[in-house]
């Protein structure tokens, strides 16, 4: 086992699965039960995603508007899995357990590795797409608890520390102006719609945004 | 926020991660080319934007289907601050946190 994919894993798995603390929270905080929160770390595996299910149903959206805003936001890991199938030629029960793995960090990390061959790429995958599952579920148990023994979301201030852990994931994509624009029209779009359709489709019909911005090419 | 019904959290649950699960298998096992179509790559791109800055704004500013101002508003005030001095995450949203419960507590 090369060293230097181990430990970039390592640090990576570690310092990712210290957000399932903040994930944990937002669950209970949402109205979710201990067990329903970790259902969502052990089975849906997808940070974003899984913010965004409990944003929505914590905000009193419906089933389904919960489950298309995560799954628009799943549709990534369809393309790193696409960007690691040759690399990876998972078969059989190891392809089950590989694109349950296939998230941002394990992608990114095996990505980071080309310059030491295709065997680090794949040690790097499975070193952290392991190692962040077990961290992050680790961390959702930890925050669930802690926030159950709290009560009172607002008075701990966890009302306020979902929308921080959201910002906090889109902040490092706003890269240019025009992803800069897309989020501050996306704000204002969502904020219109939410006294006028039921909750969840504000924020659902801002991908439609996203189409406008990304149909033509410009800067 | 209210605590939503369980089976319609039950519902979410289950069918978030089967669609999860369905969209990373899909990935490793189509050919590339349908894939990788420009504009498909773009607006995949631009999805997270749109969704997550949606969430951002609904969970600070609305309570159910109203437009409030509450604690909420100093915690992100500190979450893009300490974003803007490239807090690390926990920093962002501890920071947030407690400006939020202090805020809350000081309005009570």
């Amino acid at each position: 086992m090369n060293r230097t994919t181990a430990s970039a894993s390592f640090s990576v798995s570690f310092t990712v699965g210290l957000y399932g603390v903040a994930f944990g929270a937002a669950g209970i905080a949402a109205g979710f039960s201990l067990i329903q929160t970790c259902a969502l770390s052990l089975l849906t595996f997808s940070g974003a995603s899984q913010f965004a299910v409990v944003g929505v149903l914590g905000a009193g959206g419906t089933a389904l508007s919960g489950i298309a805003t995560a799954s628009l936001l799943g549709i990534r890991n369809a393309l790193y899995g696409l960007r690691m199938a040759p690399i990876m030629k998972f078969r059989g029960w190891k392809r089950v357990v590989g694109a349950q793995v296939t998230i941002d960090e394990s992608t990114g990390v095996a990505l980071g590795q080309s310059d030491l061959g295709e065997d680090a790429m794949r040690q790097g995958f499975w070193l952290t797409g392991i190692g962040v599952y077990i961290f992050w579920n680790l961390f959702t148990v930890v925050g669930a608890l802690g926030a159950q023994a709290m009560g009172d979301p607002a008075a701990w201030g966890l009302d306020a520390a979902v929308p921080a852990a959201f910002l906090g994931l889109v902040w490092p994509r706003l890269t240019n102006k025009k992803e800069r624009t897309l989020a501050v029209s996306a704000m204002l779009l969502a904020l219109v719609l939410t006294p006028l359709v039921a909750a969840g489709i504000p924020i659902i019909s801002t991908a439609l945004l996203a189409v406008a911005f990304g149909w033509k090419v410009r800067k | 926020m209210e605590g939503a019904q369980v089976s319609t959290i039950w519902i979410a649950v289950i069918g978030t991660s089967l669609i999860a699960f369905g969209l990373k298998y899909f990935g490793h096992s189509v050919p590339e080319k349908y894939l990788s179509n420009p504009r498909a790559l773009r607006i995949n791109t631009l999805i997270p934007i749109a969704l997550l800055s949606a969430l951002v704004a609904v969970q600070t500013f609305s309570d159910r289907s109203k437009l409030v101002l509450d604690q909420r508003i100093a915690g992100m005030a500190v979450a893009v601050i300490a974003l803007s001095f490239k807090a690390p995450f926990p920093v962002v949203v501890i920071g947030s946190a407690a400006s939020s419960a202090l805020t809350f507590h000081y309005l009570k």
